[in-house]
């Protein structure tokens, strides 16, 4: 496994109408103006009837990153659109990694996941898969240590990202008054 | 509690009660509540139980293209003249996937359109059923936004978002898609006229009194600003309020090809049109300003010429709907977010003390070397050039008429000849550049306009991709007028041919039926128009004609569109049209005194 440059990404979190499409407008959307996502994803929240999404998606510039999110806004389906990137925030993927390893190595591919507080979930005699939650630079820290035993399978989340603070909520950027209970109620 | 299912004789379609209907019953009177009174469509299966239930609805008048391309053109030549939303109707499938066109078009030049489709009934949709299309799949990336209704009730909510999305904010096509048992199925039906609130969809936005004040001192500051007209100012009707703010500051106003009728093309200050076949002085005081207020214009490519070159010395603001258009092209230093009437309202009482008249002067010296206007000189030897039809056809209609082009050299001489002195004048299609838009859209723009002298200017060759339309013109009785610049070429990919591609005209040399007896067929007139001394009695001929008229205008069949700066050029490295080899005659008819050109 080669280390992956960096590139320029932007973290975007967006309320959306829970229905049917609205992941295919959204990605719809960064195909068709040519943005590329390096990960996204959707889920539920505690209000019903809205999901959230996490956008990571290259940009070039603070400019595009304007546009991005300005695109995204003007979907009819997305309540709320924030970038993130330069906010005091909380970011976090999720992999799953089954590595090839039997029982004579198994203490040592244990012993790193102790120092990446990577949790092991499943032993067999020739594998072993490895929960890890973290950043992106912490993931890929362990995956370059465990690929020389060989990694077999390798599944990640995609980031989901929350920003600090006693905000309850990601406000809508364009109308900062307006809390996202406030716009669904609408 | 269900009424029993009432008949319907009723002609006033707006009432407030609940009343039991159909669903197909319900998508005639959301359209009649929302002040629809003509249709443009086509019928099919799926589309059967809303097409049976319009004898329902007299006061809606349906005209059956014969194509459904024609019917989006329709709608949004309609919608385009009249500042309103246009309606069009298809069956699924094919009928859908028809409209897709006129759909782009209307996206691309936020058009305010609401396309109704018919579908599959929902409980096949996914089995690949007769005509089944996934149309809203299809149109995600060329609407405004779409809705798959699959049941009676949503009918007539979701007609209202989708006029209320249409029309807001920036306008754009909205399409319905209403599956065939949701039509068939019975609902109460209440129109509820108060405003649409969707909690995602917020159009509005108010101006930053700072940035205002910001724009003013910018302005005032400049020494060399010039003002550029777009289609936004047309679209937020800010005509009147751009004049005030021209007539306080003296600043020169440049337009783009949607723009133009915006500002007046008579006034002192009007520039004329700039980009790939702007004026030579227009390209070259931009590249010169420095300051640029660009009113309602998303800096097209075709506008820009190189980015890299483009406008160096100017400061840019940039007075613009859609925050989404900001930064996407050309970087500019303030944009202003917001309806460009209610900003310039704003802004003109901020501007004092401006004073451009060195720069003015300076622009209007750069005239004198114009190439473009010297076609009008050129001696009336017989031989009939498009511009010469263009700028008779100006004369003989007093500059009054609304014209609508189609696309490729014609439209850009009409953009250079027929000077617009009024919004929503001029129709053509700027974003997409879809030939065969002309006819169509020009049908839909008599409903809107039915006092008006109506003009189709198209070449010989988009014309024949939507010719079927004539025999609309003759069933329905919808009377234009026709102009069809035949050169035998598809002119444009030709001088393309001609400038870039070593002179090999490739596929562009086309044959076309006989325009005149292809009129007649049609049971219309038409009349063939080989030299200058014809063109005004043919046109006076066509306007004193009750129906449809296609005038024939056999021009000049290797004549090019001057000046031209090359895709992705620099703005003012133009190709200039070349001298004419006997320039000593000045006998253009029509010339009259007054006439500055």
């Amino acid at each position: 496994m080669t280390p992956r440059e960096a590139p320029k990404t932007h973290t975007f979190v967006a309320y959306v109408e829970d229905q049917p499409g609205v992941l295919n407008r959204v990605t719809s959307l960064f195909r068709r103006r040519n943005y590329n996502i390096v990960s996204l994803n959707v889920g539920r929240t505690h209000e019903a009837g809205i999901s959230r999404m996490t956008m990571v998606v290259e940009a070039n510039d603070d400019h595009q990153a304007r546009r991005i999110e300005a695109n995204l806004y003007k979907m009819v389906n997305v309540l709320s659109v924030e970038d993130i990137t330069h906010k005091p925030s909380v970011a976090r993927d999720l992999a799953l990694i089954k590595v090839k390893v039997g029982p004579d190595k198994r203490p040592e591919v244990l012993q790193l996941c102790e120092v990446f507080r990577a949790r092991p979930v499943d032993v067999h005699p020739d594998t072993l898969i490895v929960e890890i939650t973290g950043t992106q630079d912490k993931i890929d820290g362990l995956t370059t240590m465990l690929a020389p035993f060989g990694i077999l399978e390798l599944v990640q989340t995609g980031t989901v990202a929350m920003t600090r603070g006693d905000k309850g909520e990601a406000a809508d950027s364009a109308h900062p008054s307006t809390s996202l209970k406030a716009i669904v109620a609408a | 509690m269900a009424a029993p299912l009432q008949s319907i004789t009723d002609t006033q379609p707006i009432e407030t009660g609940p009343k039991t209907l159909t669903g197909s019953q319900v998508i005639w009177e959301a359209l009649a509540n929302e002040g629809v009174k003509v249709v443009f469509g086509y019928p099919g299966g799926a589309i059967m139980p809303a097409y049976d239930a319009l004898t329902d609805y007299p006061n809606v008048r349906h005209i059956l293209v014969r194509h459904e391309q024609g019917a989006a053109h329709m709608a949004d030549g309609f919608a385009r003249a009249s500042g309103n939303v246009g309606v069009c109707i298809a069956t699924s499938g094919p009928g859908a996937t028809n409209l897709v066109t006129g759909i782009a078009t209307a996206m691309m030049d936020s058009i305010p359109m609401v396309a109704i489709t018919g579908q599959v009934p929902s409980y096949v949709i996914g089995t690949d059923a007769f005509q089944e299309t996934d149309i809203t799949g299809i149109t995600l990336p060329i609407t405004k936004h779409n809705f798959l209704v699959t049941r009676a009730e949503d009918i007539g909510p979701t007609i209202r978002k989708a006029f209320y999305i249409a029309a807001s904010g920036r306008p754009g096509p909205v399409l319905v898609d209403i599956t065939k048992d949701a039509q068939q199925a019975s609902t109460e039906y209440r129109y509820d006229g108060a405003p649409v609130r969707m909690p995602g969809y917020r159009p509005d936005r108010q101006p930053v009194s700072s940035e205002i004040e910001r724009a003013a001192d910018m302005i005032k500051a400049a020494k060399r600003p010039i003002i550029f007209c777009g289609h936004g100012v047309i679209k937020a009707n800010a005509t009147a309020a751009l004049l005030e703010l021209v007539h306080k500051t003296n600043i020169p106003v440049a337009l783009t090809l949607l723009g133009l009728g915006g500002f007046p093309a008579s006034h002192e200050r009007s520039l004329g049109m700039m980009g790939m076949h702007g004026e030579a002085w227009v390209n070259k005081a931009i590249q010169e300003a420095d300051l640029i207020i660009a009113l309602g214009m998303r800096f097209d490519d075709r506008v820009t010429g190189n980015l890299k070159t483009y406008a160096p010395n100017a400061k840019k603001i940039h007075v613009e709907l859609d925050p989404a258009e900001i930064n996407k092209n050309v970087k500019v230093d303030l944009p202003l977010l917001g309806d460009v009437r209610e900003i310039l309202r704003l802004l003109t009482p901020h501007v004092d003390g401006v004073n451009c008249r060195d720069w003015v002067q300076h622009i209007e010296d750069s005239k004198g070397d114009s190439a473009v206007r010297e076609i009008q000189h050129m001696p009336d030897n017989g031989r009939l050039f498009a511009a010469h039809v263009i700028h008779d056809l100006w004369r003989c209609t007093d500059g009054r008429a609304l014209v609508v082009t189609d696309v490729g050299q014609h439209q850009m001489w009409e953009a250079q000849y027929y000077k617009h002195d009024h919004p929503r004048k001029l129709l053509t299609s700027g974003g997409l550049g879809t030939m065969g838009f002309a006819l169509p859209a020009a049908m839909g723009a008599r409903f809107a306009c039915p006092d008006d002298d109506v003009w189709v200017i198209a070449g010989d060759g988009g014309f024949q991709m939507t010719a079927c339309e004539l025999a609309t013109c003759a069933q329905e009785g919808i009377k234009v007028n026709i102009a069809v610049i035949n050169n035998g070429f598809l002119g444009m990919v030709r001088q393309w041919q001609q400038f870039f591609y070593g002179g090999r005209y490739v596929a562009t040399p086309i044959k076309s039926p006989d325009f005149v007896k292809l009129a007649e067929a049609h049971g219309l007139k038409g009349i063939r128009v080989t030299q200058r001394d014809q063109v005004k009695a043919a046109v006076e001929e066509a306007r004193a004609c009750k129906d449809t008229v296609l005038i024939d205008f056999r021009v000049e069949q290797e004549d090019s569109v001057y000046p031209m700066v090359p895709a992705g050029a620099d703005l003012d490295k133009m190709i200039r049209r070349p001298k004419p080899v006997t320039a000593e005659e000045h006998n253009p008819i029509f010339e009259i005194g007054k006439d500055k050109i």
